[in-house]
């Protein structure tokens, strides 16, 4: 079985590649981080807030996840750095035994905060509570992911969407190399915090693999693919994750920022990811979107009302050992608790997928895995979307027609 | 259903176990005590695994009809009642005709029906619907159809509250008229309803005449903290407790707030909604209650008993009128939004052995309620649940070892001896 440790003679993690698909570029490994081992690939459920939407950690721990979010531009404007520091950490602020990934800041404050300014220096921004201009640094961002204590810190990258062309992608990529660095440089705690580089490049291969060929020259414990999954074309956005997966090191594990759709999920773990994350299952769950196998199936629609079967029967998460469809439906017209048995039973879709997607990569059926998967969720095969076609072709995996 | 009193002062509280609630042979609770508030048969922000971390729990659930009578066609689809439909395996479920805790509109009562407002508005029932949504969700014991309006209005005339007893009695008359002839409710017990407003003579009458049906128990309406004066309340409770039969639950609606059940139980009554908690979360707080009636703290509240027994009369006359209740802080609660709790590393209350004490803190909270997070309600009603729990169970004990005046020393007064909150 191949055993290979990370390089990064310091770093709190090590990759155990458990099994590799001798098909695709699909592999199962453990991950061994400060907290627990998390098996991959791994789907990462987002806390924004040092919260996970109305589920308690032992919830979450109950259902299986060994690492998930909290958002360092939220947290560190409330409560902030300080006193979550004194609450020894945001594991200890939340009471989260398991492992906890952090973003930088940067890309919130981006896209939330309407007048931010990006220099050499950092990202600029007026403060939403106060109205003060914050300079966000690549040591700041770092400063407050040490305060919080994550086990995976990410570097402040400098991000342009993903439909920006032109001159000032070949920028943002140029200075997230050079903020790497001023990022590596600022970490305290490398002996206990992992701090993973982002892929820039926007969707130019010739960027991306400048990126690529600058980061992987970094003794960092991990990389994430990022500038993705915001808008652009799915035919650019497999290119650019396949190119990524094709010259990042084999021996650290590769995390796709914000995808978080089943089907990007499976396909993207047939080009090599092994970690993702997104807000969709639990925003989606508040609006009482169900994911299942076949799609979604949103329980407040009246076809649910005097339906007595469980959201999905197959599904063994705790809503749907107990409830029913048409007892949801009738409970979302009266408490919050509707919604957290849809986001729930949507945590444990997401987590029970990408369970099953690891087990069938070990037992050496993968690619039939990705065939049975993609007829359940389509009811045709010209249903299929086809980027998700040319992708699994990419890397042998040809669907059957249905 | 078999009420075992262990404790009766004559005219005043009384303290047993009530055994095979309705149809749940094998439930029983011990009065004074609490049901289990919910809407729709879920506890507020509450999910079957999160409620399970609190133990033990009220052994009866309240359904209100409000939050089910428009699903009364799934119900009948459904068949096998509104337990089995909610999930809810192993609990006694009671069903009640108002939320307490939703106001509705008055002014829609007729001789023959009684209004409920859902979420899709209002829903006119008659006796036959009322019975017909009794069928579909077979409780184990529900209210009778009343007519309780009369402690809305500001001046509800005689005549008006002498037809809401009439009318209640008539409802009550054909409710057990439809309840036995209907096998899926064989078993189930009825609660009567007294009615009569402020009106020392129509409450006797209604209860004189309500005592007289084949009920399991009694609720007492129109008594909702508001409504009328504390004392007033009080002394009209008595008065009705006085007439009817001591084996039979007596069920207050509309009372939460802990020095008041206190007075309610000092009048007679048996059983409360338990709405209190929910309404202490929604306002972002948390009950604080100094539950230790250890010996030693009960020599320490009677050295200084003279103080504390001012503190509470204050209180009972310093009442506010028809105050808003879901709004209003009471004594019993800390307010966690304030900002003195931002840096504040210790559990909401020392010693409580709630989920949301054994693993967060008040900083944790106060952040969860400033930035507006699922999670606040979750952890907060868990809390708020807890602690209302455990209060019952204090107040149990105390009357059960005869130290009422002790307990509302210690429990109700504003200064709390050796208390926290008491220091600031
Ligand atoms: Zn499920
Ligand atoms: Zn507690």
């Amino acid at each position: 079985m191949p055993s290979l440790k990370s390089l990064s003679a310091v770093s709190p993690l090590t990759l155990r590649l458990v099994a590799e698909c001798p098909v695709s570029k699909a592999r199962a490994c453990d991950l061994a981080l400060p907290h627990c081992v998390v098996p991959t690939p791994v789907f990462m459920p987002v806390g924004t807030q040092g919260t996970l939407k109305g589920i308690t950690s032992d919830q979450l721990e109950d259902l299986g996840c060994n690492i998930c979010l909290g958002n360092t531009y939220h947290l560190g404007m409330r409560p902030g750095p300080a006193l979550i520091e004194k609450a020894s950490g945001l594991h200890g602020f939340m009471n989260w035994r398991r492992n906890l990934l952090t973003d930088s800041g940067g890309f919130q404050m981006v896209s939330l905060v309407e007048l931010s300014e990006v220099t050499e220096e950092g990202v600029k921004f007026k403060s939403p509570y106060g109205g003060n201009e914050i300079l966000l640094t690549p040591e700041k961002s770092i400063e407050i992911q040490n305060s919080l204590g994550s086990d995976i810190m990410m570097q402040l990258d400098d991000v342009v969407s993903s439909t920006v062309t032109g001159p000032r992608v070949e920028e943002a990529m140029r200075r997230s190399v050079r903020w790497l660095d001023r990022c590596m440089a600022a970490n305290q705690n490398p002996e206990k915090q992992n701090l993973f580089a982002i892929i820039q490049g926007g969707l130019s291969l010739e960027l991306r693999k400048t990126c690529l060929d600058e980061m992987t020259k970094r003794d960092v414990p991990g990389f994430a693919i990022g500038g993705l999954s915001g808008g652009e074309e799915k035919d650019d956005f497999w290119k650019m994750v396949s190119l990524s997966t094709d010259h990042l090191p084999r021996h650290k594990p590769r995390y796709l920022m914000g995808v978080g759709y089943a089907v990007d999920l499976v396909v993207c773990v047939a080009l090599g990811c092994d970690m993702f994350d997104c807000v969709f299952p639990t925003r989606t769950a508040r609006f009482g979107s169900a994911l299942v196998p076949w799609g979604s199936l949103q329980v407040k629609h009246k076809q649910f009302a005097k339906d007595f079967k469980p959201i999905d029967p197959d599904c063994t998460c705790p809503t749907c050992q107990r409830h029913s469809r048409a007892y949801l439906h009738a409970l979302f017209k009266n408490d919050t608790a509707a919604m957290h048995h849809v986001t729930i039973h949507n945590i444990s879709y997401q987590l029970t997928l990408m369970r099953s997607v690891r087990q069938s990569i070990i037992d050496g059926r993968f690619p039939d895995f990705v065939k049975t998967f993609m007829k359940k969720m389509f009811p045709s095969s010209d249903k299929y979307p086809g980027w998700a076609v040319d992708a699994l072709r990419s890397v042998n995996i040809t669907l059957d027609q249905h | 259903m078999k009420l075992e009193l262990t404790r009766v002062v004559q005219g005043g509280y009384r303290v047993g176990v009530l055994r095979e609630v309705g149809r749940a042979a094998h439930t029983s609770m011990e009065v004074p005590g609490c049901l289990l508030y919910t809407r729709c048969g879920a506890v507020p922000h509450l999910t079957h695994d999160t409620l399970r971390t609190l133990s033990p729990l009220p052994p009866v659930t309240q359904l209100t009809l409000s939050t089910v009578a428009e699903h009364r066609e799934v119900l009948e689809e459904y068949k096998d009642g509104f337990k089995k439909f909610a999930g809810l395996h192993d609990t006694a479920l009671y069903c009640s005709l108002h939320d307490p805790v939703t106001p509705y509109p008055a002014g829609h009562i007729t001789n023959k029906t009684v209004s409920v407002w859902g979420s899709g508005g209002r829903i006119e029932l008659t006796v036959a619907r009322f019975m017909a949504l009794q069928k579909a969700l077979r409780p184990d014991l529900y209210q009778s159809m009343a007519d309780g309006e009369t402690w809305q209005g500001d001046a509800t005339s005689r005549k008006r509250i002498r037809k809401s007893v009439d009318r209640t009695l008539a409802h009550l008359d054909e409710c057990l008229l439809i309840h036995h002839q209907t096998p899926e409710l064989q078993g189930a017990e009825v609660l009567g309803v007294v009615e009569g407003g402020d009106s020392l003579e129509e409450r006797v009458r209604s209860a004189k005449e309500t005592a007289k049906r084949p009920v399991g128990g009694f609720c007492l309406d129109g008594f909702q903290t508001g409504c009328m004066e504390r004392s007033l309340r009080t002394r009209l409770i008595a008065a009705v407790a006085r007439e009817l039969p001591e084996d039979k639950p007596r069920l207050l609606q509309g009372v939460g707030r802990p020095d008041e059940v206190v007075a309610c139980v000092e009048a007679g009554v048996d059983l409360f909604e338990s709405f209190f908690p929910f309404q202490v979360t929604e306002r972002g707080c948390a009950l604080t209650f100094d539950l230790d009636l250890s010996p030693d703290t009960e020599r320490a509240v009677l050295e200084l008993g003279e103080e504390k027994e001012e503190t509470w009369e204050s209180e009972q006359s310093g009442e506010v009128l028809l105050e808003d209740q879901a709004q209003t802080m009471t004594p019993f609660e800390m307010d966690l939004k304030d900002t003195k709790y931002r840096d504040d590393l210790t559990p909401l209350v020392d010693g409580c052995g709630c989920y949301c004490c054994t693993n967060h803190q008040r900083a944790y909270l106060h952040h969860l309620l400033v930035t507006n997070e699922l999670l606040a309600g979750v952890l907060l009603m868990l809390h708020n649940t807890a602690q209302y729990n455990s209060f019952f169970r204090a107040l149990r004990e105390a009357l059960a070892n005869d130290k009422l005046e002790f307990f509302k020393k210690r429990v109700l007064s504003r200064k709390r001896v050796g208390h926290k909150e008491a220091k600031e």
